[in-house]
């Protein structure tokens, strides 16, 4: 399983190779879609995260250490966000999710963009993660 | 000779740019608006050459500082046909308006079991205040709702006043469906029974006719920053009757006349309800904003803006699974839609990749998002700069997000 500043880069590069905003956009809505599903019975209002402008939720479990997580949203767009969150720190051990620094990630771009423009929902979704991280390592496994 | 309508986007240097890479196509007017180099000038030129605090002092920057900002109220009560230029005060804008007169005419005329009335139409802005003085005071809050076509019925409303009833506070144009309301009928009814009205005419003073003599409003407020002025100074009208009857708003330096430890009396219209330092650029600013909309003809303006609405309109119903909300015999200036199984977030981030400037929401009416059952909508809005090109390169928009966003 490739770190998360593995997978920063990676993305970091796929995302340079396309010309324009709106072929950003469209790969990631692609992978919002490309996401698996999550279960309908998990998507209920102790998984929302509050401060976003449509919503998200985030089922996350902590499994010997690691963050294991479902995750939705009703906006595509944000959808594809939280799927960019979700290849990044899916099956990831918590405490490098906590010590994630994303600053290679802003490089990208779109992650300046998004966040400048919809900075909200994207600090609180991070933010929210990092919460079950900490929540994760506190229990002790 | 007035001015060309069609030339009018040039004067507006904030429209040449890009954005992601395409022309910026600005279609959030209801928000804000944008300047014309003029009104930008203008507020360079005062604290270039200007600056001084007004009304006190005695040298001559004070002295020309007060004329400009004297100037531009009378070119303000000019604009809306005010009786008087003292019927004129400067807010910082509607919201300030609307509670300028919650407050001072909630403390001294309503009581416990008071009726106040606003439409199901209104902004948070013209509804949160009256609802929040209603509580404080005892008051019944009532709101005339909005039928299938997004207009208000006005058999209910004369239904619905009665003795009981204190105020009226009513949009002339609705924010979310741009609705043009029948504020001159509402007045008319509420009159018969001796009932003041406020009007916000926040989204209709730049787009249609602003005589306030001749729609009897007793109250008329709008912000400056929507008509092409600057952000931070709007109006609040009343009939000068009403003005002596009311309490001052805020206290403090210039609304007074004598202080002494036991009592105060209070300045003369306008300055009583001015306390405090006030926006005196942007107030000269709005003056300009002023001159400048009264270059074009005003029935030339209302006409393209009404066919600019109207070819809008048209493009998006050949969209298919676009739906418009509301179906009023008079709109004006507001195109409120979605798509069939698209968030209207979607919609306006793909729209702003293409470089259009939209607002997608619930556009502070939560009332009405509500009644519609829907949790906003994409609202694309107009002003006089606004042209065919630009509603078609949205249409063309709203096509290629649709492809995007549905595969």
């Amino acid at each position: 399983m490739p770190g998360i500043q593995e997978i920063q880069k990676e993305l970091s590069d796929d995302f340079s190779l396309l010309a324009n905003w709106e072929e950003k956009y469209e790969y990631l809505i692609e992978m919002g879609m490309d996401m698996p599903a999550m279960k309908p019975e998990n998507k209920v209002d102790e998984n929302l995260v509050k401060g976003c402008q449509s919503s998200v939720w985030f089922d996350v479990n902590c499994q010997d250490g690691m963050m294991v997580f479902e995750a939705d949203s009703d906006s595509l767009v944000v959808k594809g966000m939280v799927a960019i969150l979700y290849k990044l720190f899916n099956h990831q051990p918590a405490k490098d999710v906590l010590e994630a620094d994303l600053s290679l990630f802003e490089e990208l771009g779109l992650w300046r963009h998004l966040s400048s423009q919809r900075s909200n929902g994207l600090t609180a979704m991070v933010a929210h993660l990092k919460a079950k991280a900490a929540d994760c390592l506190a229990k002790g496994n | 000779m007035s001015k060309d309508i069609l030339n009018a986007k040039a004067d507006f240097p904030l429209l040449k740019q890009t954005i992601n890479d395409h022309p910026l196509v600005y279609l959030d007017n209801a928000a804000t608006t944008q300047k014309p180099q003029v009104v930008i000038d203008a507020l360079v030129d005062y604290y270039t050459h200007l600056n001084a605090n007004i009304h006190r002092g005695n040298h001559s920057l004070a002295v020309q500082a007060t004329e400009a900002y004297e100037g531009a109220r009378r070119k303000v009560a000019g604009y809306i046909n005010a009786e008087h230029n003292h019927e004129v005060i400067f807010t910082r804008g509607t919201t300030e308006s609307v509670n300028l007169l919650a407050y001072t005419f909630g403390e001294k005329f309503v009581h416990s079991g008071d009726e106040v009335i606003v439409s199901q139409l209104e902004h948070h802005s013209n509804y949160v205040p009256w609802q929040q003085m209603c509580l404080r005071r005892g008051a019944a809050f009532r709101v005339l709702p909005f039928d299938e076509n997004g207009e208000l019925d006005l058999a209910l409303f004369e239904h619905m006043l009665n003795e009981k009833t204190r105020l009226i506070a009513v949009n002339q144009v609705s924010n979310s469906l741009g609705t043009v309301n029948p504020v001159g009928e509402i007045i008319r009814l509420a009159h018969a029974h001796g009932i003041p009205v406020l009007v916000d005419a926040a989204q209709s003073v730049q787009h249609l006719p602003h005589d306030v003599q001749s729609l009897d409003a007793d109250f008329y407020v709008f912000s400056g920053h929507k008509m092409y002025g600057p952000m931070g100074i709007g109006v609040f009208f009343g009939k000068e009757k009403w003005l002596e009857a009311l309490p001052p708003f805020l206290s403090g330096g210039e609304m007074i006349d004598m202080v002494t430890p036991e009592k105060v009396t209070f300045n003369v219209l306008p300055f009583k309800f001015e306390a405090g330092t006030p926006n005196v650029a942007g107030a000269i600013g709005l003056g300009v904003a002023v001159d400048y909309l009264q270059q074009f003809d005003q029935h030339e303006l209302q006409k393209y803006e009404e066919d600019l609405l109207g070819y809008g309109l048209s493009l998006l119903a050949e969209i298919p699974d676009l739906i418009i909300y509301g179906d009023p015999t008079h709109r004006s200036g507001i195109l409120p839609f979605n798509v069939n199984g698209i968030q209207h977030y979607d919609m306006g981030v793909l729209l702003d990749t293409m470089g259009i400037a939209v607002r997608t929401g619930q556009h502070c009416t939560q009332p009405i998002m509500d009644a519609l059952h829907i949790s906003g909508t994409v609202r694309a809005s107009l002003a006089l700069y606004n042209d065919r090109a630009d509603l078609e390169k949205l249409a063309y928009g709203v096509k290629r997000a649709i492809k995007i966003l549905k595969r």
